[in-house]
Formats: structure tokens, C-alpha cells, sequence
């Protein structure tokens, strides 16, 4: 186990510095440089002293190298538009990002492998068809529209729900109040991984249902709960573990749009910022702490296999 | 036993060619009538994209300020937009843009796919280790904030865009290509082949990538939606097809800022982009379905 933990560890730094240095590459070739340098009200003279300071003038290779020994103690730099450390920055809104996140895949797991293992075990009832279709639309929907369509029902015509933000401002911040706030976020970060993972669990219990163990189980007089909960469930999560290894990224992503339609003060937001203004150091460090939060996702699914398989051990 | 099995024989080989392989898919795919739908409706939406500016009662891009938010009227049937824009004409050109960039990018990713799978399938060892491990990280990193950067830091245009989801998108093909390729290369034909003196190149493009031809078609429907569904979120946080073309993703941006007065405005350009991602969806489900004879036997047990 410990070996295996040692193995992994050296492959996520490995991973690290191959995202670093492509993403490095991609983001310091941008013509034009950072916006900070292009302000109008800023004069030439001026810009060319701030990229100096700011080492841009250095080669690339420098820059990268300057880059990755700060990183290594800690420091990812400054943000050009906000002046503020970047890791300040990010320790910020990191929590926001796993608050959603989270309740995006726990909603999407609570009710995605209950209703797959309902739909395969009625296979061809109409709940089987209406989730079926409904997992369909599921994995079509734009979320960005889902999100407005929320908001215009929610917020405009309805106004029981606000429809930006994670708290209102001057009132007295409570759990409801973050709550509320949290309720359409959430909805629609989670409706892609929920189809999804509906859809691969029941397909996987579909499977799982016709084979000889199961049979046996039936035959020598088990009762459906224990045949289902014990021998067919636990073999038909194995294949769904695999999805959420899939699913880590299309939230990391989906947070970028979700936390942009309602406002909410988390990573995905600063990304799209960052991004468009060609903030440098904020771009690095939060390919850093997406890397990251990979890994360890990729980690934790691996875990979740074992506990799952005992056929397969972690070396 | 023997007369039975001789006299099955002709009759089987019989029923064999009169059958041909696209009849008998066919036949399958006829039976699901979602997929029927979904295909008529990608035909009829095709239809308008391709005759979009026949079909478009008044030029997309025209402002008219003096009347913003027209309602429904004879000569604009779904009103205007924010700039007096016709929003049905704007609706019909946006099918054809959004539409290109979903096939095109499509077909980058296919091309990228087949190349990177089958490189890795036919060659093995190192070459399969480091294209493998390729698409596996890509799989696992938010490949919609990589669009983004890149479009961002880049500057963003139609080709872009269309590039861009393609090189993001083409690590399905890239897998199925090369579960296809290790299963055909064992085959006696593809050593038949080899052989006769075959170049590795010919080999590859005539003999054995054919054969994933069926795979390939599923991932490449699927993409199709994965593409449209990419482009519209790329335009909707600007760094998509820039204005003033007309795509459903950069409608939708414009919308969201009258959705307190004019939520309309935001429901047609989504609807579409929902229906059409959908509709590529259930074929492509069905494809699936219909070209895999596995699926066909499982039904039956």
C-alpha cells in the first residue's frame, strides 16, 4: 500500500510538470502579452518598465524555470489584476468550488444509482422509459440554458429563489440563506453527471442481473433485497466507479459556466476571468490546483475499487 | 443431422445475400422509433442550415435601433432582439454555423482519432505506451477550460473554434480505433495482405481502419453533439464564434442580459441547441444499438 502511494506520488508530480510546462508554454505565447500591459491609460514607457519588472522580457525558458523554483516553495506569484498572492486568491475561493462541486456529485450520486438500479431491475416499465429519455435530455441540455431557464422560473417569475451569489449582502449570513443560494447552482452542475451516471448504472446492473451468480443467489432462495443490495449492486458499481474518474473533470468544467451564470465567488469564475484578461500567475496556479484536485480524485476512485473488488489489490 | 445441416446451408446463404448487411441494420434501427424522430428532425434542420440564406426572411446581422424588442408580427414572426434583429432569420443562420462547427470539429476529431489510434494499435509497444498515456490525460483533465484558455489567450474565430473542439474531443475515436485495429490485426486477411508486400500506410488506410468503420460512425455522431454543446458554451462566455455572426451559443450570451424582460429571446436559441444535441444523441445511441450485433443478442436473452 505504501508503495503504491509512493508510486502515485511520483506520478502526479511527473503529471504536474508536464501540465505546468505545457499550459506554461500555451499562456506566456499569447500575443499581446497580459491585459495589465495593454490599459490604454498606461503609457508605453510604463509598460515596458512593468514587464520588466514583472520578468516577461526574460526568455521563456527562464520565466518557466524562475516559475517552478518559487512554486516548489510554495509561492505561486502575484495576481496581475488583483495584487494579491495568487495562493490567498485561490484558498478563497476553493471552498466555494468544493462546496458546489460536492453537493453537485452527492445529489448526482444519490439519485443516479438509485434510479439505474430501479430502472434495470424494471427494465421496460415506464419509469425504466421515462428515465431512460429523461437521461437523455440529461446529457443534452446546454447547462448555461438550464441555468437561465432556472433563473427566469425561479428568480423572475417565481422570486423564491436569488439568482446570483452565494449570500445575500447585509443580511444576517445563516445556513438557509446559503442554501437558498445554493439550490440552482447545484441542480445544474449536477444534471450532466447524474444522466450520466444513471445510465452507465443501469446498463451495468443490467448486466450484472443476467449473470449465473445472480441466478444462484435467486436459486437458493435469497430474498430480492439481499440478492440485489448484496451480490448484484456491489458488482454493478465496479464499472460506475470507473465513470467518476470521468466525471471529476466535467465538473471541474461545468463549474466554469455554472459559477459564471450565477456568480458564485468560486474557481471557475476566476478561471474565466483570469483567462480573459491573461492574468499569468492565476492561470498557473489554477491549472495547478485543478491538477490537483485530479489526482487526488483519480486516487480516491482508485481506493474506491478496491474497496469495492477484492479481486483487485492496489500495488 | 447431415441432410439437415446441407439442406440448411443454401437456404442460409440465400437469405444471407439477399439481406445485406446495411438491410439488416436498417431494419434494426427503423424499429426504434425515438431514433426515427430524432433523425427526421436532424434532416429537416439540416435542410434549413443548408438553404439558410433562401430561407432567411431578412438579413441576420441587420440593426434597426429604432425597433429593439419587436413583438411577434407578420414581418418578423418571432420578433426582434436587442438591435432590432430579425430573430427567426438570426435562428435559421445560426443552425448553419452551429451546425459546421459541430461537423467539422467532428471530423477533426475523427481524423485526430483514427490517426492517434491506429498509430498506437498497429505499432504497439512505445508508440502505444505514450499515445495511450495521451489520451488518458486528456481524459482526465478539464478539457473545456484547455478550449477556453487557448481561445482566450489566442483570440477566437470560426477556424479556431472548430479546431480547437476538435483537438479536445478526438480521445473516444482515438480508444475505439485502437480496440479495432488489435482485433483485426490477427486476421488472416490483413496477413494475406502483408503477405502480397502491402506498405504499412496502405495496409492501414485500406485494410484495417476500414474495418472500425462501424465504431467510428457511433463516436463520430456522439461528437457531433459533444461539439455543438462545446460551441455553444464557448459563445456563450464570449470566446466562442464572435458576433456579428450568428451562432445559438452567442444568441444565448446576448439574451442573458434581457432574461428579466425578455426571457423569450433566451428559450428559442436554447431549445434548439437542445434539441439538435439530443437528437445526435438518440441516433447515435441507437447507431450504436443496431450496428452492434452483441447488443442484438443480449435483447434477445
Amino acid at each position: 500500500m505504501s508503495r503504491y502511494l509512493l508510486v502515485r506520488l511520483l506520478q502526479g508530480i511527473g503529471l504536474l510538470v508536464v501540465v505546468s510546462a505545457v499550459i506554461f508554454l500555451i499562456v506566456h505565447s499569447a500575443p499581446g502579452g497580459p491585459e495589465i500591459l495593454n490599459n490604454p491609460d498606461v503609457d508605453p514607457e510604463t509598460a515596458k518598465a512593468i514587464a520588466r519588472d514583472l520578468g516577461l522580457t526574460d526568455p521563456i525558458i527562464v520565466q518557466y524555470a524562475r516559475w517552478v523554483g518559487r512554486a516548489a516553495t510554495g509561492s505561486l506569484g502575484r495576481s496581475y489584476q488583483h495584487q494579491v498572492p495568487v495562493i490567498t486568491l485561490i484558498r478563497n475561493r476553493l471552498p466555494n468550488t468544493l462546496l458546489l462541486a460536492g453537493t453537485a456529485l452527492g445529489v448526482a450520486l444519490l439519485v443516479a444509482i438509485p434510479l439505474g438500479v430501479i430502472s434495470a431491475v424494471r427494465r421496460y416499465s415506464a419509469l425504466d422509459y421515462m428515465a431512460t429519455i429523461g437521461a437523455f435530455f440529461g446529457v443534452s441540455i446546454p447547462n448555461f440554458w438550464l441555468g437561465i431557464m432556472l433563473i427566469v422560473l425561479f428568480s423572475v417569475t417565481l422570486g423564491w429563489l436569488p439568482s446570483a451569489g452565494m449570500r445575500t449582502a447585509g443580511v444576517e449570513t445563516g445556513l438557509a440563506d446559503l442554501l437558498r443560494h445554493l439550490v440552482m447552482p447545484a441542480i445544474v452542475l449536477s444534471t450532466f453527471p447524474l444522466a450520466q451516471l444513471m445510465r452507465y448504472a443501469r446498463s451495468s446492473m443490467v448486466e450484472v442481473l443476467s449473470q449465473d451468480y445472480v441466478r444462484t443467489a435467486q436459486a437458493k432462495g435469497l430474498s430480492p433485497r439481499r440478492v440485489l443490495g448484496t451480490h448484484a449492486l456491489r458488482n454493478a458499481l465496479i464499472p460506475v466507479v470507473t465513470v467518476l474518474g470521468v466525471v471529476t473533470p466535467r465538473l471541474l468544467s461545468g463549474a466554469v459556466i455554472t459559477e459564471t451564470i450565477f456568480a458564485w465567488p468560486g474557481l471557475g469564475r476566476l478561471a474565466v476571468d483570469a483567462a480573459i484578461t491573461r492574468d499569468y500567475p492565476v492561470i498557473m496556479g489554477l491549472t495547478m490546483a485543478t491538477a490537483v484536485l485530479v489526482i487526488v480524485s483519480n486516487l480516491l476512485t482508485d481506493v474506491a475499487y478496491v474497496a469495492l473488488d477484492p479481486r483487485i489489490s492496489l500495488r | 443431422m447431415a441432410q439437415q445441416l446441407t439442406a440448411a446451408a443454401p437456404a442460409a446463404a440465400s437469405a444471407f445475400r439477399s439481406r445485406s448487411n446495411f438491410t439488416v441494420f436498417w431494419g434494426r434501427f427503423r424499429r426504434n422509433r425515438l431514433a426515427m424522430g430524432a433523425l427526421g428532425f436532424l434532416t429537416v434542420i439540416h435542410l434549413v442550415a443548408l438553404a439558410a440564406h433562401t430561407l432567411a426572411p431578412h438579413d441576420p446581422t441587420f440593426l434597426d435601433l429604432l425597433d429593439q424588442f419587436a413583438d411577434p408580427s407578420r414581418e418578423h414572426p418571432l420578433g426582434t432582439d436587442e438591435a432590432g434583429r430579425d430573430v427567426l432569420s438570426r435562428l435559421i443562420v445560426g443552425a448553419r454555423v452551429s451546425l459546421l462547427v459541430g461537423l467539422l470539429a467532428m471530423l477533426v476529431s475523427v481524423t485526430v482519432g483514427s490517426i492517434v489510434g491506429s498509430v498506437a494499435g498497429f505499432y504497439g509497444r512505445a508508440a502505444d505506451g505514450i499515445l495511450m498515456r495521451l489520451t488518458d490525460g486528456m481524459l482526465t483533465i478539464p478539457t473545456f477550460f484547455l478550449a477556453l484558455l487557448v481561445l482566450a489567450v489566442f483570440g477566437s474565430s470560426l477556424s479556431k473554434v472548430i479546431l480547437v473542439i476538435g483537438f479536445t474531443g478526438w480521445m473516444v475515436v482515438a480508444r475505439v480505433v485502437r480496440a479495432e485495429v488489435l482485433r483485426t490485426l490477427p486476421q488472416e486477411f490483413v496477413l494475406a495482405a502483408r503477405a502480397l508486400g502491402v506498405s504499412d500506410a496502405r495496409l492501414l488506410v485500406r485494410h484495417v481502419v476500414p474495418q472500425a468503420s462501424a465504431s467510428v460512425i457511433v463516436a463520430a455522431t456522439l461528437g457531433v453533439a459533444y461539439a455543438i454543446l462545446t460551441e455553444s458554451a464557448l459563445s456563450y462566455l464570449g470566446l466562442g464564434v464572435q458576433p456579428p455572426t450568428p451562432t445559438w451559443g452567442n444568441m444565448l450570451s446576448g439574451a442573458q442580459h434581457y432574461v428579466w424582460t425578455r426571457p423569450q429571446l433566451a428559450v428559442y436559441p436554447g431549445v434548439l441547441i437542445m434539441l439538435c444535441v439530443l437528437s445526435y444523441n438518440v441516433v447515435g445511441d441507437a447507431l450504436r444499438d443496431a450496428l452492434d450485433p452483441r447488443a442484438g443478442r443480449a435483447r434477445l436473452a
